[in-house]
Parts: C-alpha cells; structure tokens; sequence
C-alpha cells in the first residue's frame, strides 16, 4: 500500500494545468515542423508557420498557446495499491485546477448552468475526470486542456454493424470536412470504435494522449489509422481551413468489442495545439 | 499589405481573397454575448457601447493579462457563433470582421451588400498575435470578463481575407485548389 497525499495531487494538478498551456509537447512540435516541410499551400505553410513560432514564444514567455486555456480534462489511472491520505482524490483535482488557472493567468471558460444561466464559474472548474483503477501502486496523472473550438466539432454515430470500415472512414470525412477551419486544423483525430456509445467517445478521446503519430499496435487498426489520415489530407481543407495538403497530422484509433447489434463510432477531435501533460506519482 | 484600421471603403475594394494583410489602428473585441446586448441596443435605440459605423470588430476575448503585459495570450475565436448577429451589425456600419473559420452564407451574402469584409486569422496563436496589441481598454460589458468590449490598439497584426465585396471565399476556393480524388 502506498500512501499520496491529497495535497501532492492538488499541487501536482495546478503545475499541469500550466505547463501543459505553455509549452507544446516536442512530438506535437516535431509533427508540425514535418507539415511544414511538405504541406503544399504557400499559405498553409505560412500559417504552420506561425504556429510553430506561437509555441516558442508560449514556452520562452511562459504565456498561454491559446487564450482558450480549454476545459481541464483529468484522467486518473489509480493504481489499486495506492491510498490517498488527507483528503478527497476529486476535491483534490478540482482544486489544483483552481490554482493552476489563477496563477497561470490561464483564461477560465466554464459556465454553470448550460442552458440557461451560462454564468462563468470564475476559477475553471469543475474539472472533466475520469477515473481508472489499474494495477500497482502508482497514481498516473494526465492533464489535458482542451479548446471548445475543435471539441465542439466532434461527432458520433450508432452505425449499422454492415456499414464497416467504409462507415468508419465516411464518418470521419464527413466530420473533418464539415468541420472545415473551425477545429483549427491541422489535427489529430480521436477515432473510437465499439463499445457503447459514451465508451466509443471516451475512447477517442483517450487516443488523443498517444505521442503524435504512433500507430496502433494491432496493424489491422493502425492500417485504419493510415487509410483514414490518407483520405482526410485529400480533402484540401488545410491549415485553418485556408486550403491545403495537412488537415491532419495524425489519426488515432482505439477500437473495443461490442454488441450484436452494434457499431458505435466516435471522433473526438483535437486542434494543432494539442495540449496534455502527465505525471506519475 | 499594410492597412489601417477603421478601414476606408477605398482599401476595402482593393481586398480581395487570399490577400495577406497586416492591420495597425483601432479594433473592437466582442464575442457572441457581447453581439447579444449589441442587438439589444439596436432594438432598444438605447446608447451603443461604441459607434459602429465604420469599425472593425475582432471575435477575441483574451486570457488575463499577467503583471507587467498589456494583454494575455489573444488569438481569434470561432466566427460562426457570431453569424446570426453579423447581418445586422454590418446595415448598422460595421465594416470589418476578424476570426477563425468561415462564414454562413446570410453573412457572406451580407458582406457583398453592406460592401465589408471578413479577415481570417491564425486560431490558437494567441501567443503570437497578442505581440501585436500595444494597449488595451475595456470600453463596455464589464460582467462580461473575458467577453467585455474592448478597445485595442494594434500594430501590424496578420490576417488574411477570407470575404470580400465580390463574393469570394477563401475557405471554399482554397479547399477546392487542394482536394485530391
């Protein structure tokens, strides 16, 4: 049994929220210097171009990448040997979310009430956890800000379990297409299949964690990702939607069995300032 | 192309799609909330929070300026939320629009009448963009926080036409220039 200390996670949390603003993760970094080096639109190499040099100047002055400091996404993977001392595990998160924003100077978006009130709630919480229990005696925090502009594209649909892999990829097309410049392309996209229905969102959105580009270990699901990245560079839409050869840096699936009946798909998508970090405790 | 902002009808027939260009002046934030009581205003015929003809409006609400900084991080916001408001701020002189993403056809179709246009700029650059703002006052809907009005004085800041009097649009004709099979 391992004790951890509820004040350590809070501690932990408000440093994530931060650094996770600041500073651009080196494989999300890497994949946009690549785009920039093969992306075929003049403009659309001129605006990864400016991406790129926001994430530098975001790093060396500690400002936030975007002015959307996002929704503060958690996910816990709880080890079942580990106990947590001195506190509730969510007040805890919740908390360091608070403390995070405040001192970060990171923008706060949420509103109470969505339907009607929309009153900002001041502080950025309450925070979007989830929760897992594993194996071992290790608490494995991540931390994902994530922007309404590219979440609020997201879709998913039941399909017909004879619509298949063609159904999957139609899906996304018609999602990435659609969605034109308003996610703020070049993205990654979270693709989840199987399950249920808030399994398969929950899926795609975890898949947005994966270092930019690694594939899918089963190489029927990561041929997928491959197809689907292929077809969605074909649509043209390009940097922010200007036109180009990078709509997407990367394509990532995450697939689960399900019922009889059933084909769930969900595509969680994800802007060019893919922001997460992660700690272990 | 440098241009100076409020925008003169004489630069604004010279923008057309694709033109890149960077802006110095006066430009006025305001997201969907702010839009809202705009229009409510105009219904009311109460005072407006600044006289709108002519101006350039930027869908922006910044992230808190930390000690020793004009502005926070300040990039653009997604136009489309501000589609059912735009025709009629442009019939009350608005002349210019700065965002991300494009626009409704009610909204392009507004453009080519009330003879605006629609600038396009880098979502999630905010780092970088927010380089560009030299002063910043908030002139109107202070509840609102991020979403007041504000006033900002800007110098050379990137955008790129995406609307024009004549109908273009950059989202579509960029698209169709490089879509593949």
């Amino acid at each position: 049994m391992k004790e951890i200390e509820a004040s350590a996670i809070t501690q932990a949390i408000a440093k994530l929220c931060q650094e996770a603003n600041f500073t651009l993760g080196e494989d999300v970094l890497s994949a946009l210097k690549q785009a920039h080096r093969t992306e075929q639109s003049p403009l659309g190499r001129e605006t990864l171009n400016q991406i790129i040099e926001n994430a530098r100047i975001a790093r060396e002055e500690r400002l936030p990448l975007c002015q959307d400091c996002g929704t503060a996404v958690v996910f816990l993977e709880i080890g079942q040997d580990v106990h947590i001392s001195d506190g509730d595990l969510y007040k805890a998160v919740e908390e360091g979310v608070r403390r995070g924003y405040h001192q970060g100077y990171l923008r706060k978006a949420m509103v109470s009430q969505p339907f009607s009130d929309r009153i900002n709630t001041k502080d950025n919480t309450p925070a979007v956890i989830h929760s897992e229990i594993v194996h071992g005696d290790r608490l494995k925090i991540m931390v994902m800000p994530k922007g309404g502009g590219a979440e609020n594209m997201s879709r998913m649909a039941m399909l017909l379990p004879n619509q298949g892999k063609k159904g999957i990829i139609d899906l996304v097309l018609k999602t990435v297409d659609e969605a034109g410049g308003n996610p703020c392309p070049p993205l990654i996209i979270g693709l989840g299949v199987g399950g249920t229905g808030e399994k398969a969102m929950l899926m795609a959105k975890k898949a947005l964690l994966r270092r930019v580009g690694e594939p899918n270990p089963d190489p029927e699901i990561a041929q997928l990702e491959k197809e689907v990245l292929v077809r969605v560079n074909a649509l043209g839409v390009g940097p922010m939607g200007f036109g180009g050869t990078t709509t997407a840096l990367a394509v990532h699936a995450e697939v689960m069995p399900t019922h009889i009946t059933s084909l769930p798909v969900a595509v969680n998508l994800q802007c060019h300032s893919a922001r997460h970090k992660e700690i272990i405790l | 192309m440098n241009i100076t902002s409020p925008i003169s009808s004489k630069v604004i027939e010279e923008l057309t799609v694709g033109t890149s260009v960077t802006i110095s002046g006066v430009i006025y934030t305001a997201r969907d909330a702010a839009h809202q009581r705009i229009i409510q205003s105009l219904d009311n015929g109460d005072k407006l929070p600044f006289e709108l003809k002519g101006q350039t409006i930027y869908y922006m609400g910044p992230s808190p300026a930390p000690p020793g900084r004009v502005i926070g991080s300040a990039g653009p916001t997604t136009s489309r939320r501000m589609d059912s408001y735009t025709p009629r701020l442009l019939a009350a002189g608005i002349k210019a629009m700065i965002g991300k993403g494009s626009r409704s056809p009610e909204v392009r179709e507004a453009i080519k009448q009330y003879k605006a246009v629609y600038l396009a700029t880098t979502g999630g650059a905010g780092a970088l963009l927010a380089k560009s703002v030299r002063q910043i006052e908030t002139i109107a809907y202070e509840d609102l926080g991020a979403e007041a009005i504000m006033r900002l004085t800007v110098e050379n800041f990137p955008a790129i036409v995406a609307n024009d009097i004549y109908g273009g649009d950059l989202f579509e004709q960029g698209k169709a220039e490089y879509k593949r099979g």
